[in-house]
């Protein structure tokens, strides 16, 4: 049993960082029906700098929940740029032409982001300052049970994040503003929103999402490298499609669905497929169900 | 209808024969004479250039094969190192135990074949058994649209890599060593004839004409009677395999597999090849690897001044830079002969029709 409960908790935090990951993926596919193959580099990218700020401001010597904090702002604040700059160069040009050409873009750019972050931050693994989060006694084992602070702050921060999102989309000026545009792009130009800022603040807000989950993977698992955001990017896509993508609550069910089903694989039957299950689970989602679990299936127009 | 073709220069309903007798002569000599020429080159010329040129064979084969996916039907797939890495093991395994075979060493040595005879067996098994994966993962993911498509066959070479590491029988995550070394001149560059060859006719006959419908517009076609995703499913098995077919020479080529060779960067490679020589040319694809493969080398020299791999960087950025300048490539979906002046270009297309894909 004790074995059982460790798992859900392993999976709620590892869960919780797909579905930051996740959010950026649907937010963007809803407003370009854009597959952001960048969008795990910009997970990188944000778990990086996080790295950097600690570093550089000594924030180690002051451990705690604010510098945490301060670092996780850093981050977001840099992914948020990143993923700004990525739309207006790459992205925004390419709008009008075929939809081919803007996947292979987004391809370019997240290898680009790969091999330069090798160029820039070296190809080894470093290792992410976890020591920020000690917490003076904190203890907190029941049996076998170990919950870790790194998991509790990263589920914590993880759901204050998600429901800060989903007050933006549901409750604000931009929130209407985005919904309209990933309803119809050219009917909302006409109504008078600024689709392209709408676009470019879409991506920054994923890509906020994306740099806060690149801290939060750095306090549980603390080797980062410039080609960590692959597999969790893509991992993330998979649920994207698994809640149904371009459904903001569906990206959370999907994350927390695919976290538990990995967790549950590797604890209890082969660790060594650990990669290929999310792939597995994406092509039978697309074989039965290619709307998701919360999408709705849209008949394609001409 | 037959006077109408005769002025459009449609082509008949036929796949491999209706080439006239003199073109498919003709490719038939191109390949006899990679076999002709075949020792002369191993001879001839230095084994690092021989190297390059083997590499440069295989990496056409994959870039026509991607090429007939990616560019003449429009699906945009970045997994063809998965089916290359089928093809790769299931041949070096069938030429493995068939060359510890006894019945199999004795009924070569009385009847005087070549030792080199297993690879053709070991290649067309590879391609089959990467054909079926294909058609296994084309099945369910080609009834989506693009973005998916790309997604799941990634995926599927994720899968393929992880399955390859798990399974002791090829080695496991350490490789499959001692594969015979049999890619020679010869069976690589007939190999790169018979590609191009069969997806130029592919290409030509009436069931390349319903993949350009799926390319151009796919409700369109369907609303034509095309049956899209059959057509789709049929273009990505013999994508893929020809693509095991390349897989099976570089593992004789290489001698050692190991599932890390046939990463996601792998597929990129291929994919960088297809868009940079024009999506849709089979020449242009031809261009682009024997470029690409050149570049890869010289750009080695430049790895070892820097200690790092610069070489994803450059790709990446030229990929990028074709999209938001030149997203047709070098010869969009021209081909090479389109450049030739009309006279010799009437004499080569001997009668049938010119011009690659529609425009």
């Amino acid at each position: 049993m004790d074995q059982f409960l460790q798992h859900v908790i392993n999976a709620l935090s590892l869960g919780s960082i797909y579905a930051l990951i996740a959010l950026g993926y649907t937010m963007v596919f809803g407003v370009l029906q854009l597959i952001n193959f960048a969008h795990g580099e910009i997970y990188m990218l944000g778990a990086f700098t996080g790295m950097y700020t600690i570093r550089w401001l000594r924030l180690e010597e002051h451990p705690g929940i604010g510098s945490l904090i301060i670092a996780l702002i850093a981050a977001m604040a840099a992914s948020a740029t990143a993923g700004f700059i990525i739309e207006r160069l790459a992205y925004r040009p390419l709008r009008k032409s075929p939809r081919i050409n803007l996947l292979i873009t987004a391809v370019g750019v997240s290898l680009f982001l790969q091999y330069s972050g090798q160029l820039v931050f070296g190809s080894d693994p470093q290792f992410f300052p976890t020591g920020i989060l000690e917490i003076e006694g904190y203890n907190w084992s029941y049996g076998d049970l170990v919950i870790e602070p790194m998991q509790i702050v990263a589920l914590v921060l993880a759901l204050i994040l998600m429901f800060v999102l989903q007050y933006i989309i549901f409750r604000t000026r931009l929130g209407r503003a985005m919904r309209a545009v990933s309803f119809n792009h050219d009917f909302a130009s006409l109504m008078g929103i600024p689709t392209n800022q709408i676009i470019s603040a879409t991506f920054m807000l994923g890509s906020a999402l994306a740099g806060a989950a690149g801290v939060l993977v750095g306090l549980i698992y603390p080797k980062i490298d410039p080609l960590m955001g692959t597999m969790p990017g893509l991992k993330a896509f998979v649920a994207a499609v698994l809640g149904g993508i371009g459904n903001v609550t569906g990206a959370v069910l999907g994350a927390f669905t695919l976290g538990l089903a990995e967790e549950f694989l590797v604890g209890y039957w082969v660790p060594t497929y650990r990669d290929a299950l999310a792939f597995g689970i994406l092509i039978l989602i697309l074989l039965f169900k290619p709307s998701g679990l919360l999408g709705v299936h849209r008949a394609e127009k001409v | 209808m037959e006077a109408v073709r005769r002025q459009t220069r449609m082509p008949k309903h036929r796949f491999l024969f209706s080439a006239s007798t003199y073109q498919t002569l003709s490719w038939g000599l191109v390949l006899l004479a990679a076999f002709v020429v075949s020792p002369w080159i191993e001879q001839g010329i230095n084994p690092y250039w021989f190297t390059i040129v083997i590499y440069c064979g295989i990496n056409i084969i994959l870039a026509v094969s991607l090429n007939l996916v990616n560019g003449f039907t429009g699906q945009f797939s970045i997994g063809h190192a998965g089916f290359m890495a089928v093809g790769a093991y299931v041949a070096a395994v069938v030429t493995m135990a068939l060359g510890a075979n006894p019945a199999w060493n004795e009924f070569v040595a009385s009847n005087g074949i070549s030792e080199s005879a297993v690879l053709p067996i070991g290649l067309c098994l590879g391609g089959i058994a990467a054909a079926g994966a294909g058609y296994m993962v084309g099945m369910p993911s080609l009834r989506l649209r693009g973005d998916y498509l790309a997604i799941v066959t990634l995926g599927f070479g994720e899968i393929i890599r992880v399955i390859m590491m798990n399974t002791e029988a090829v080695g496991g995550a350490s490789g499959l060593n001692n594969i015979p070394f049999l890619s020679n001149f010869g069976w690589v560059y007939s190999s790169v004839v018979l590609t191009v060859f069969c997806v130029w006719r592919m290409v030509h006959s009436s069931h390349g004409r319903t993949l350009l419908a799926v390319r151009e517009d796919e409700i369109a076609g369907e609303a034509m009677g095309v049956n899209t995703t059959q057509a789709k499913v049929r273009a990505f098995a013999m994508g893929a395999f020809f693509a095991g077919v390349a897989g099976g020479l570089y593992a004789h080529q290489l001698r050692i597999l190991t599932p890390q060779t046939f990463d996601f960067n792998r597929s990129f490679e291929v994919v960088i090849m297809v868009v940079l020589g024009g999506m849709g040319s089979i020449s242009g694809s031809v261009v682009a690897a024997v470029l690409l493969t050149v570049l890869r080398e010289a750009l080695r020299v430049v790895q070892t001044w820097y200690e790092i791999d610069i070489r994803m960087v450059i790709y990446s950025l030229v990929l990028i830079i074709l999209m938001l300048t030149r997203p047709n490539g070098l010869f969009g979906s021209r081909e090479i002969t389109d450049f030739f002046p009309a006279s010799l270009r009437r004499k080569l297309a001997g009668g049938a029709e010119a011009r690659g894909g529609v425009k």
